[in-house]
């Protein structure tokens, strides 16, 4: 077995490993600070980790449905069906829920709790546009979404931001500190807010970070499943190329969905876009899909 | 995959298990004592193939390899979802031989480090009322499952690659679960049915 061809790309684990030490240091930081405040943790932490667990738990409802995307048939989809049927027996993988949502815009993406209680979705936009190789790439790409577990791990990595977020707002409301009567309340409400807020911001940046490694990972996963890195690299030439022609209301409406679609649906061209991006630049994944594309030739 | 694979984002393609292919004669013998389907001697293999030269030459390597004047005919088939059928006719009569044929295939791509493109393998059956019957071997579990395509009267089922063109098209699931039952013994038998994923055209059906 010459495992070399299907080698795992160290640089990108390497970043990610860093990644996530800092987005677990980040949370530390917040519990350590929060402690030696004297806010009561047990008020805050359970409350925000309710909210995630069942964000988390019902991802696959939740996301299907703020979509309007039903789920098909091997009926209703025969093509796409067997599509996602020769993946899952390539990949060893159970074989998830499949939906079509009925919008024009190119996308699709993957959601679920687990590989068993997995959903993976494309709009009839792409189906229009893509030619079966390409669709194939795309769906490989969502298939590793699932396979490594990416809506679990962004929930993970992205509490303590929630956390942060949380407190913030539980101080503008007042509801914490109630308890000293001294002229330290406001010194306390102060420091809460800041240290939340730069909390917020670091997790933030560093969710996203890790959001486009995923991307990246999936993106080589997907193109070493069907051995096809050029189909998914031109899939994502004809998805990015159309989506700046797509009306405004129409992105708006998708915004809260990027992290888990298969390209970002927003106008670039903004500064600190690319730290802020949940998806890596067009460029960026062309260049891992060529390669890959290489590595394969050899 | 193990929860660092998980933590880095990284799936290990997943290694083929070629070795429950030798299983196939004692089955062939079961399902002609049972239920009278004998082996029409056509063999296939499935696989997608990456792009690059490496493995088109590998392919061709493989196609001449089994090609020779007294060996096998082989064909090389694509279809419509973009996976190629490398397939063997042989003799009827001679199930071990085809088995050993798909085999060689099968451990050339492996070894040469494409076990992870491997999908499955077909060998097909007919009875005397003319009903096709695939066994199809999946690489990554190492299981069999039957696939029983239903003939629409007046013709062949149609293969098509668009949802709104497709032909209704049907298997007799009746039929392949009696298969899964009278196998138990000679084949591991795919336990979860939802993986009896249908293979409607495949060559020799």
């Amino acid at each position: 077995m010459a495992s070399t061809r299907y080698a795992s790309d160290r640089g990108l684990v390497a970043r990610m490993g860093m990644t996530m030490f800092f987005l677990g240091l980040v949370y530390v930081v917040l519990i350590g600070v929060m402690i030696a405040i004297g806010v009561s943790a047990a008020i805050a932490v359970p409350i925000a980790a309710a909210g995630l667990f069942f964000q988390w738990y019902f991802s696959d409802r939740i996301a299907l449905y703020s979509m309007h995307a039903r789920e098909v048939t091997p009926e209703q989809a025969p093509q796409l069906h067997a599509i996602i049927d020769r993946l899952c027996a390539l990949a060893d993988m159970p074989k998830p829920k499949v939906a079509i949502a009925d919008t024009d815009m190119p996308n699709a993406f993957a959601t679920g709790r687990s590989r068993n209680r997995a959903a993976v979705c494309v709009t009839t936009g792409i189906l229009r546009r893509l030619d079966v190789d390409e669709l194939e790439g795309v769906l490989a790409h969502e298939m590793s979404h699932v396979a490594h577990r990416d809506v679990t791990v962004m929930t993970i990595a992205s509490f303590a931001g929630v956390l942060a977020g949380f407190l913030t707002r539980m101080v503008m409301w007042g509801g914490i500190g109630r308890r000293r009567d001294d002229q330290n309340t406001a010194l306390l409400f102060l420091a809460i807010m800041v240290v939340s807020m730069v909390v917020y911001a670091i997790s933030f940046v560093l969710t996203r970070m890790l959001s486009r490694y995923r991307e990246l990972s999936a993106d080589r996963s997907g193109a070493l499943l069907t051995g096809k890195p050029s189909a998914l690299g031109s899939a994502l030439r004809k998805v990015t190329g159309d989506m700046a022609g797509i009306p405004t209301a129409d992105l708006r409406q998708a915004e809260a969905f990027n992290a888990f679609f298969f390209a970002p649906a927003l106008a670039s061209g903004v500064s600190l876009s690319s730290l802020f991006a949940t998806h890596p630049s067009l460029e960026k994944r062309l260049e891992q899909l060529a390669e890959i594309a290489r590595q394969l030739g050899q | 995959m193990g929860v660092f694979d998980t933590i880095f984002g990284r799936s290990k393609p997943v290694k083929p298990d070629l070795d429950q292919l030798f299983a196939l004669p004692s089955a062939a013998i079961t399902l002609e004592a049972s239920l009278g389907f004998t082996p029409t001697g056509v063999g296939s293999v499935c696989f997608r193939a990456p792009e690059g030269k490496a493995f088109a030459d590998l392919q061709s390597e493989v196609t001449a390899l089994l090609d020779v004047d007294a060996g096998p005919d082989v064909q090389i088939e694509n279809d419509a979802f973009g996976y190629t059928w490398l397939v063997v006719h042989a003799d009827p009569t001679d199930i071990a031989g085809l088995v050993t044929d798909l085999h060689a295939v099968n451990s050339s791509l492996s070894d040469a480090g494409f076990g992870p493109q491997l999908l499955a393998s077909l060998v097909s059956f007919r009875d005397i009322s003319g009903r096709t019957l695939g066994l199809v071997y999946l690489f990554k579990r190492g299981t069999f499952y039957p696939f029983v395509p239903v003939i629409p009267v007046g013709g062949s089922p149609s293969v098509s690659a668009h949802p709104d063109v497709a032909a209704p098209q049907q298997r007799d699931n009746v039929l392949e679960l009696q298969v899964r039952d009278l196998l138990g013994d000679d084949v591991r038998v795919e336990p979860e049915l939802n993986r009896w994923f249908a293979v409607w055209g495949a060559p020799g059906l």
